[in-house]
């Protein structure tokens, strides 16, 4: 297992070569660049030459992009061109207050959704399953966007309970006051692993209650808990592999959702980016996401065969 | 029953404790602006951030709703072309003033600051300052120091607009440069001579000034403790913010949450200002509009009070590149209406008409700073000009790509591979040669300018040169009103809205004046509690 750990490890450096690669390709491709947005209406081409001189943008890109991973070699994403502050600190931020919102949504999101479709699962057919199912669909169908709007006009808006942007004034703490700042936020994101999680989860146990081990159990004298139990443990693969890619989601920051809560996190950072055409701050932001990810796969991979010896085998 | 007595009489002088006035902002900039000076994020940038840390050597007229906004004093009490050298503008410093950190400022300090915007080779330039700075004073040659309250600025040639462009430059605490050692730091413990001090800055999240309680300018010590600036692009949040309290001031409501927002008690404050929505003409050899008929045509069919009522009456309506009434509108013989049986005649006249219609294809972005509501607002004015004989398409992007289209002028790469024979790219008409000349020179077209179309009349170029020639204010006013009057008469542009910078405040804010500017002053603001 070791073993395959460490060649997973070493598959990450060609998939972040290719993405970044990728990624700066598409911004050069991408009409505009970022001395566009500083610079007054008439400046003149001597001035904006000076300015891509100044952050190496007159460089051919193939040169740029090698400078880029040198400087990353020695630990340093550069500054960003719109704020002209090192991209690391701005990252780590960002990765951070993204952090507080995406463990939150997947705790309540993936109990939901393990309990619901484990409740759907084994009463399949009956009421249960038709509102778990209702749920799950809404889950997935409900734009984000709306649902958070619709969640401010009603709690902050109508009734003054919840704050409707923000991290609030200090920061996270302790406190209801500033705790107050992640209910919505965790509420709107936690919607979609929630669904997406009651599906597969119904799915499997639904399916799983009627193989012929399940039969077996049952002919052994288990019954209830013990064969849920047995259920759970062959079900578990393929939702923890679900699980993964939707905390990769969550931590890769929803632009729409931290845009209508104005929350500073990684998708209000790289939606600014994007706009603003701030190479260093979208490569970085694309790097880390992108080692993120592959390591979240990685750490599912090693669950699921730390649970599943079947697939140690394989 | 001394020591009862005692107590009642301490208890009657104690002061109840005041809670802390603060005055919550929410911009539509996606980050807080840059916080060294010359700011980014457009004007808004400078409107929050620059013009409240720093002050400018000349300063923007922002005490009437009702005047056009012009220049006054500020670091500099006054300014005056050298009468042995017109290359040469004397300024006499204010005395008396203080930066946020106690020292005070003297000519060594503006010379300081120049170093820092235009000389390279000065160890506190900064490349990124320079780039902006440049471009507001472009013909800047040098400064010297004449006493330590009073500076020569030399320029290359004569340069009437310079108290204009220095209107734009802030300065910054060379004491506090030198403490902390790079801009970086800087950036993090800013100082200024400005109505407000620093105190703290969370990227993306807020930024928190204080009230400068020795401000040099008792007239403008703010009224309230704090000032909040928190960068929040969408629209919607900042009218949710506001609703349920969180902030006290929006930027730009959107039109449709104007009236829940009146209707709950807020201010809704507009004004005009220095701001066009207009289609900018090329005058290359595919483009319909070098023909003055098809222009003038386009320019009678837009049916602007539909427009306005469109939008709720968040805009002017607009007949030139400032208001009819401003001191530079001028008096140009071709009236600008809505009369689409005008407009059909000149189309006919021109060889259009609906069966032939004229073919335009105008590049147009989905947003944008000032671009108001585009996609509506560029669809209704597409009907009206298809009405009279326009077959109109959109050639749409987003907001970067149309700067690059706008920065290649219509014959650059991008104007010409996609056809575009206009653009609607909204412009700041902040200072006389920024609203007329920059469009209509012909020195102005080319990358480093803003005539984008190709437009030339000599007899506009020399009206143009004699108005950034002319020193003496009042005979300048009237060159440019007189440039201005000569572009409406051909056409230049097809003016359509001016912005009238609606903003949503609380019912507890008062004292609150908008100028008919880009800018604004926010320390005549006080909160209740």
């Amino acid at each position: 297992m070791l073993r395959a750990a460490g060649l997973r490890l070493l598959a990450v450096i060609p998939i972040v070569l290719g993405v970044t690669m990728i990624c700066f390709v598409l911004m050069f491709v991408a009409p505009g660049d970022p001395i566009q947005t500083l610079l007054p209406d008439n400046a003149s081409p001597e001035v904006i030459a000076l300015l891509r001189h100044h952050y190496g943008l007159d460089r051919p890109l193939p040169v740029q992009y090698l400078v880029w991973l040198g400087h990353l070699l020695q630990g340093d994403l550069g500054t960003s061109i719109g704020t002209g502050r090192p991209v690391a600190g701005e990252l780590g931020a960002a990765i951070g207050n993204t952090a507080i919102i995406a463990i939150g949504a997947a705790i309540i999101g993936f109990s939901i959704g393990i309990g619901c479709g484990l409740l759907a699962g084994v009463h399949r057919g009956g009421w249960i399953d038709r509102i778990a199912s209702a749920f799950a669909l809404c889950g997935l169908s409900v734009p984000q966007y709306w649902l958070g709007i619709v969640l401010v006009i009603l709690f902050s808006v109508t009734l003054n309970w919840l704050p409707a942007m923000g991290m609030g004034p200090r920061g996270l703490s302790w406190h209801w006051q500033e705790l107050r700042n992640l209910v919505m936020p965790i509420a709107t994101l936690s919607l979609i692993p929630a669904g997406i999680v009651t599906r597969i989860t119904r799915d499997r146990v639904a399916e799983l209650l009627r193989q012929d081990f399940v039969r077996t159990l049952r002919a052994q004298g288990l019954a209830g808990h013990a064969i849920l139990r047995h259920v759970l443990k062959n079900a578990a693969p393929p939702i923890l592999a679900v699980m993964g890619l939707q905390l990769g989601y969550l931590f890769g920051g929803s632009i729409l959702v931290e845009t209508v809560f104005n929350w500073p996190g990684v998708g209000f950072l790289m939606s600014n980016a994007i706009l603003r055409r701030d190479q260093p701050m979208l490569q970085g932001t694309i790097l880390v996401l992108a080692l993120g990810f592959v390591f979240l796969n990685l750490l599912v991979d090693l669950l699921q065969s730390g649970i599943d010896p079947r697939m140690r085998r394989g | 029953m001394r020591r009862i007595i005692a107590c009642l009489l301490a208890s009657l002088l104690v002061v109840p404790a005041r809670a802390e006035s603060v005055l919550r902002v929410a911009m539509t900039a996606g980050d807080i602006p840059i916080v060294i000076g010359q700011a980014d994020q457009g004007y808004e940038g400078f409107r929050f951030v620059s013009y409240n840390l720093y002050d400018s050597l000349v300063a923007w007229d922002l005490a009437s709703a009702d005047r056009a906004s012009g220049i006054v004093p500020g670091l500099a009490l006054s300014w005056t072309p050298d009468p042995a050298d017109s290359t040469r503008w004397i300024l006499k410093l204010r005395a008396g003033v203080h930066w946020h950190d106690g020292t005070d400022f003297t000519a060594d300090d503006v010379l300081w600051n120049f170093g820092r915007l235009m000389d390279p080779a000065a160890p506190q330039f900064n490349a990124g300052q320079f780039a902006d700075a440049k471009t507001r004073l472009p013909d800047y040659k040098a400064i010297e120091k004449i006493d330590d309250h009073t500076v020569a600025i030399i320029t290359k040639g004569p340069n009437a607009m310079l108290p204009y462009q220095l209107a734009f430059l802030l300065m910054v605490s060379p004491a506090q440069y030198n403490k902390v050692g790079s801009w970086e730091a800087f950036a993090k413990a800013p100082v200024g001579t400005g109505p407000y001090r620093f105190d703290r800055l969370v990227p993306r999240e807020r930024l928190e000034l204080v009230a400068n309680t020795d401000y040099w300018n008792k007239a403008r010590i703010p009224h309230q403790d704090r000032l909040v600036l928190y960068p929040m692009p969408e629209a919607t949040t900042r009218a949710a913010a506001l609703l349920s309290g969180q902030v006290n001031w929006i930027e730009a409501p959107a039109p449709d949450t104007i009236d829940k927002l009146r209707g709950s008690g807020f201010q809704i404050v507009t004004n005009a200002y220095p701001h066009i929505w207009s289609y900018e003409l090329s005058f290359q050899e595919n483009s319909p509009f070098r023909d003055i008929r098809v222009r003038r045509a386009a320019n009678l069919a837009v049916d602007r009070a539909g427009l306005k009522e469109l939008l709720g009456g968040m805009m002017i309506e607009s007949y030139g590149n400032v208001t009819r009434d401003h001191p530079w509108y001028g008096k140009p013989s071709f009236e600008i209406k809505f009369d689409p049986d005008a407009a059909r005649a000149l189309m006919k006249q021109a060889g259009y008409d609906k069966q032939h219609p004229a073919k335009v294809k105008i590049a147009i972005s989905t947003a944008g700073s000032g671009q108001m509501q585009p996609l509506p607002m560029n669809e209704f004015v597409q009907q009206n000009l298809n009405d009279v004989g326009f077959d109109v398409s959109f050639d749409v992007m987003d907001w970067n790509a149309l700067i690059d289209l706008m920065r290649g002028t219509a014959i650059g790469p991008v104007a010409r591979r996609n056809a575009d024979v206009a653009m609607n790219f909204s412009r700041n008409t902040q200072d006389p040669f920024g609203a007329i000349c920059r469009f209509i020179q012909t020195s102005q077209f080319g990358s480093s300018g803003s005539n984008w179309g190709g437009f030339s009349d000599p007899e506009i170029d020399r009206v143009c040169d004699a108005a950034t020639h002319e020193f003496d204010p009042e005979k300048q006013s009237a060159l440019f009103a007189r440039a201005h009057a000569m572009m409406v008469d051909q056409a230049v542009m097809v003016w359509i809205a001016h912005d009238v910078n609606p903003r949503a405040l609380s019912p507890k804010l008062h004292g609150f004046i908008q100028a008919k500017n880009w800018f604004q002053d926010l320390t005549p603001v006080s909160v209740d509690p």
